[in-house]
């Protein structure tokens, strides 16, 4: 909604204070590790420190004995219990289904990465689970480890997984059906432009580590599972049924207070089977709080593309075809939704902003001996935009042509827009987002900065990206004729008290994004009454309908629009409530700043009226309707939507240490409709210090061997506030989502999509400023491997 | 085991404590005050940052047999007896400089320390000043914007859509 | 951790005491032990607390014009209070993070002697002297390898004194993680000539760069350093810099910690 259409009631469009932030601010959040239940026992579990191994024998009897312990757990005690799911099945480009490993909760004959684990030690205390881990007995066979992904697809490769034919997970051609038409293409270009690029692995880090609680009463024979989870509901569906085999009317699963996800809390882990299992097994709670160290070994990681891309260009200048070669690190096992992140999530987005015709990825995903990768904040389209965008600016020097010029030349400009990657755009308008960037950035005073910092001896150097993302996932149809194992809907209840208060049970669940302020705001909207007169309710299989979960900038565009759905189902109902006293037919009530009037009278009735006329029907038409008023509804979109934007970042990079400093960076987006502008402004912020640590300093290291060399934040380099600067962030050109009914599209993700791009495209035009010979440099753009680009060409 | 008392957030606390219970163990498992966080075990993440004699310290890099006789405050001490958050807290809602909450109590200990010991700081020295306070979700944006803010200076020059109402 | 006892002794003879100890070890400031203990990579019977002790805390110019510096001072008081070595107090204030800087002291540093901590750099840099309960270590001889000392089991840093230079500066280059140092480069110039410590770069830990104080005792600009470099050969390789980076960063710092020195 524009700005300038004023907010009522707090509602669309204004910047209300978050309201959670009360409880966190003063020290009363309720995150997992913050919960003890009596009696509850404390799980360690060893993990191995070799990359590959085949498990002759474990011997538990001395740890059995150390004091405390109550059972150590190994892959034997599993047996019965089924493979941790992957939630998403592709289909090579022969048709054939991918190859899919069993994943055991704890190892069975074999260890596959460095932190996979062997056995689980439950006790009094903590300290001493761990030190029974230390006297359990290991026999493990040392293997080959298999790290590289070419190497693991040689012939006679060690095989991560001795069952399956190879390493090779998949084989996948996007478009197929375009493999030659492309080929053709490129081979009669005009000019190709061709990048060869690693998009670096990363560690999500979100700071509160994973924790999990397992409970079981006896008496009712039922569970609970406590976890930090981003989808509850997802969890209890995938374990109960998939893993432990318990029904979902036995099992609650509560996600209280989260400490952020970025996708990594997103799957199913281990860990969490594992309590729920031990915790019906020893009659107790079992509870198990990850340290930072172990999680750099046990949470799933992200991105880890080695890619080549080659764009075609006519002699105009204008895009004629892509062509990407990629292999996709899997890891050791298929994570939830491992699969469908370097296939639809990726593919489907290679066609940016641009109206390429010709588009074919080839995507080999790759068995190897670390840690699994998932989705990581934008999965899949942040290692799209970054090889489009790197290939772009690429060709733009190469020809010698302004690069925002090359870019607008191609933009897509008429929607809705087919794109020959299967998605259909629904809206945009990316010269708007440029003209707005091009303003925001000041480009137009960059040679005179430039200027400023060479005076000062450090290299200057302006970048500028453009992209598109699919957001909101989406279809579940469609995402069915993908692979997806699951639907992506999501539900609301919409519950009104008797005195007009309304609680909302939501299937998304919030860890940072505010959904407990925002969501309030689109109901009071819609009502006319003031936002603080409605409650979120979130993150608890007993008490929330069935929800998909919070990823993929989804909960506004999906979530809140079952929420609008369930809302419009209360106000039918209600207007019906209010027609019957007002003696009125229902058609002629209106509904206006909480208060319903009859078309043409003066009579009204107060929000508060009906609702409690609903809860006290005496004057009610009950032949008609149900006492009540609750409504509830699934949403399930008719497509994805398609936030876009356009960066720029300006660096100074020091010749003499190659050390980068962001001095300026400044976003233009295209969210649709903002529901509150200040918590947009925060996941932008957010986003682009993940991006700008994507392209500056993270990056998760594996030796030969497979032991992981960034291990902990002594070597994983997190963005700190003096890595940053202030931000010029603009959402003031959405143009709405036409599919769903609040038009919003999803900002979560666009700043770790849109900054990768931005920032390396700027070092290299700073490097090239200085007469390097530097077209491309890899990410992390780290003081090392400047100084060393600068030292080579 | 031994005995240790300490005087947190101005009233007296003992409890029993192992030689390795460190201070953030005693502060969340022994007082329930699980306001301050752990997000590592190398003590750079800053989430467990309290304060020990009026001075910041890192809690998860510290015993709590250290603190024995010490002043300790938390995030949990940190408004008013009725609720009402202090300016750094009001400043933080204001400017919506926390989203997860997690890393949140050691930013505002972290705050707290730096204006005392610097009432009007720079963009700079707040940003120096957070090294070991390590924010996953701002981007720190609107942390330091809300540090400023709190410091009594003038934001409305620093991009955003938000001012203090 | 395993478990352990704490004792926190008043006096340094109370602390002697208490190291005789089997399996004792100090605890100073604890910002690197403590982690370690996290990662059971220690196993102590006893942890005997310094920082209890009185008489290891504080800064004091002695009669010779040296600015001695208790074992047990932590960094921000020695950036606070260490003002007539500049050089000296701006390094202490730039250690780790503030609350870091809180808690670590001189003492735990150069006994623990990490090849990328800042400390090591200043007392050799400065020509220091480490005293300790039962004698007075020159720098030059204290610094014995990465993670090694002259210091036998149980002996205990109580004061450094450090001649104060005419001029001094550190200069150093982060890890970009850890924020210790990738390369430090501290110059000290005296009326006898310029002495210039590194840390960070070498296997060996932190040395003297013997051909850059000769330039520079004849010329101490940041230009007399042009041309001197140092081999890569013993410098540290690992994912934040290969040993040439490292060579080429310690000429850089130590040009940049002389301009800021003179």
């Amino acid at each position: 909604m524009p700005k300038d259409n004023a907010p009522v009631h707090g509602g669309i469009g204004a910047s209300p204070k978050r309201r959670e932030d009360v409880r966190f601010l003063s020290g009363t959040g309720n995150y997992t590790d913050d919960i003890n239940l009596r009696g509850q026992a404390y799980v360690h579990f060893l993990r191995s420190d070799i990359a590959h191994g085949k498990i002759n024998g474990l011997d538990l009897s001395e740890a059995e004995q150390m004091p405390g312990v109550l059972r150590i757990f190994t892959g034997e005690d599993f047996k019965t219990a089924g493979s941790i799911p992957c939630g998403w099945q592709i289909t090579d480009r022969f048709g054939q289904p991918m190859q899919e490993p069993r994943h055991p909760i704890l190892c069975e004959t074999h260890v596959r990465h460095v932190g996979d684990p062997i056995a689980a030690i439950v006790a009094e205390t903590l300290h001493q689970a761990r030190d029974a881990a230390e006297a359990i007995g290991l026999d493990i066979e040392e293997l080959p480890a298999v790290i590289d992904m070419r190497a693991a697809l040689e012939d006679g490769a060690t095989k991560v997984h001795d069952d399956l034919a190879s390493n090779l997970c998949f084989d996948w051609g996007f478009v197929e059906e375009n493999r030659q038409a492309v080929d053709d293409a490129i081979s009669s270009a005009a000019h190709v432009t061709t990048v060869e690029l690693v998009n670096n692995r990363m560690v999500p880090n979100a700071m509160e580590p994973r924790v999990a609680i397992g409970d079981y009463n006896r008496g009712t024979g039922d569970s609970t599972l406590y976890t930090t989870s981003q989808n509850p509901h997802v969890i209890r569906l995938l374990m109960g049924a998939f893993v432990l085999n318990i029904p979902e009317h036995k099992l609650r699963v509560v996600a209280p207070d989260v400490g952020g996800g970025f996708g990594s809390k997103i799957f199913h882990y281990a860990e969490e089977a594992f309590c729920t299992f031990a915790a019906k097994a020893l009659n107790r709670p079992v509870k198990w709080t990850c340290t930072r160290s172990e999680a750099f070994l046990s949470d799933a990681q992200g991105r880890d593309h080695v890619t080549k891309i080659e764009l075609a260009l006519d002699k105009d200048n204008n895009f004629t075809a892509v062509r990407t070669d990629t292999l996709a690190n899997m890891g050791a096992y298929l994570s939830t939704f491992a699969p469908s992140i370097p296939t639809w999530l990726h593919g489907t987005l290679m066609a940016g902003n641009y109206k390429t015709p010709l588009v074919y990825l080839n995507v080999r995903a790759v068995f190897t001996n670390t840690i699994p990768v998932d989705a990581y904040r934008g999965a899949g389209r942040p290692e799209a935009t970054y090889q489009l965008e790197r290939v772009i600016d690429k060709a733009a020097r190469e020809l010698g042509v302004d690069p925002i010029a090359l870019r607008r030349q191609n933009f897509v400009t008429e929607f809705p827009y087919q794109t020959p990657v299967a998605v259909e755009y629904d809206a945009g308008d990316f010269h708007r987002l440029a003209d707005k960037l091009e303003a925001k950035a000041d480009l137009e005073g960059f040679a005179a900065r430039r200027q400023q910092s060479e005076a000062r001896g450090k290299l200057r150097g302006l970048g500028v990206n453009c992209f598109i993302e699919a957001c909101g996932i989406a279809p579940s149809n469609l995402v069915g004729q993908l692979g997806a194992r699951a639907g992506l809907y999501e539900s609301a209840t919409v519950r009104v008290n008797a005195t007009g208060g309304i609680t909302v049970m939501t299937g998304s669940h919030s860890h940072g994004q505010g959904h407990e302020t925002a969501f309030p705001q689109v109901v009071a909207d819609m009502i006319g009454i003031d936002a603080n007169m409605i409650e979120i309710v979130h993150g608890d299989t007993a008490n929330t309908p069935m929800g998909m979960g919070t990823y993929g900038s989804r909960s506004i565009a999906v979530g809140g629009s079952a929420m609008v759905r369930a809302t419009e189902k209360i106000i039918a109902k209600a207007k019906k409530i209010a027609a019957h006293i007002m003696e009125a037919s229902d058609e002629d009530i209106e509904l206006k700043d909480g208060k319903f009037t009859v078309a043409g009278t003066d009579k009204s009735l107060a929000w508060g009226d009906v609702t409690l006329a609903a809860y006290v029907p005496h004057n009610y038409p009950l032949d008609e309707v149900e006492p009540g008023l609750e409504e509830t509804a699934f949403y399930d979109p008719n497509n994805f939507t398609y936030p876009a934007g356009a960066y720029a970042c300006e660096v100074e990079v020091d010749p003499e240490t190659g050390k980068v400093t962001i001095q300026k960076f400044t976003t233009a987006d295209d969210f649709g409709t903002v529901v509150n502008p200040m918590i947009v402004d925060g996941q932008v912020h957010g986003g682009l210090a993940q991006g700008i640590g994507q392209a500056l300093m993270e990056n998760c290291i594996y030796d030969a061997d497979g032991q992981l060399l960034s291990a902990s934040y002594m070597d994983y380099c997190m963005p700190r506030a003096d890595d940053m600067p202030f931000f010029v962030v603009d959402h003031s050109n959405g143009t709405p989502c036409t599919h769903n009914p609040l038009g919003v599209k999803g900002c979560g993700e666009a700043g770790t999509i849109g900054s990768p791009a931005t920032v390396v495209n700027a070092v290299v035009d700073a490097l090239q400023s200085a007469g390097h010979k530097v077209d491309h440099v890899d990410m992390p753009l780290t003081p090392l491997r400047v100084w060393s680009a600068m030292q080579q060409g | 085991m031994s005995e240790v008392t300490m005087t947190v957030n101005g009233k007296p606390a003992r409890g029993t404590i192992e030689g390795r219970t460190l201070l953030v163990e005693f502060l969340r498992d022994t007082l329930g005050l699980t306001g301050t966080h752990v997000g590592c075990d190398t003590s750079q993440c800053g989430a467990c940052t309290v304060h020990v004699d009026g001075k910041a310290v890192k809690s998860c890099t510290m015993f709590a047999a250290e603190a024995d006789g010490a002043t300790v405050d938390t995030i949990e001490g940190q408004a008013a007896p009725d609720g009402t958050l202090n300016t750094i807290q009001q400043a933080f809602q204001d400017y919506h400089g926390l989203q997860c909450g997690f890393c949140t109590p050691g930013m505002v200990m972290s705050a707290a320390a730096l204006l005392k010991d610097t009432p009007k700081p720079t963009e700079i020295e707040v940003r120096r000043y957070l090294q070991g306070n390590i924010c996953r979700c701002t981007g720190y944006h609107n942390i330091v914007k809300a540090i400023l803010a709190a410091s009594g200076q003038d934001v409305t020059g620093i991009p955003g859509e938000i001012a203090a109402e | 951790m395993y478990a352990f006892e704490i004792e926190r002794p008043a006096t340094i003879e109370e602390a002697v005491r208490a190291l005789s100890a089997e399996e004792a070890q100090p605890l100073a400031g604890g910002q690197t032990l403590i982690p370690t203990l996290k990662q059971r990579l220690a196993m102590p019977s006893v942890l005997v607390s310094l920082t209890g002790i009185s008489g290891l805390r504080g800064i004091r110019t002695d009669e010779g014009g040296q600015l001695c510096i208790g074992a047990s001072t932590t960094h921000a008081e020695v950036a606070a209070g260490a003002g007539v070595f500049p050089g000296l107090a701006t390094m202490a204030g730039r250690i780790g993070d503030p609350a870091v800087r809180n808690r670590g002291t001189m003492g735990g540093s150069l006994a623990n002697n990490d090849p990328s901590a800042c400390y090591p750099a200043a007392a050799l840099g400065a020509g220091a002297t480490i005293v300790t309960d039962r004698r007075e270590i020159a720098a030059d001889d204290f610094f014995q390898g990465m993670f090694d000392t002259a210091l036998d089991e149980g002996e205990i840093i109580t004061e450094v004194r450090f001649p104060v230079p005419a001029a001094s500066a550190y200069a150093k280059f982060e890890q970009p993680a850890s924020r210790f140092a990738l390369v430090g480069a501290f110059v000290a110039r005296f009326p006898g000539g310029v002495r210039v410590a590194i840390t960070g770069a070498s296997e060996g830990g932190v040395f003297r760069w013997a051909e850059a104080e000769e330039a520079l005792s004849r010329d101490f600009t940041a230009s007399a350093l042009e041309g001197v470099s140092v081999p890569s050969g013993d410098m540290i390789g690992d994912l934040h810099g290969t040993p040439e980076y490292r060579a080429h960063l310690v000429a850089i710092m130590t040009r940049r910690a002389v301009t800021a020195a003179a």
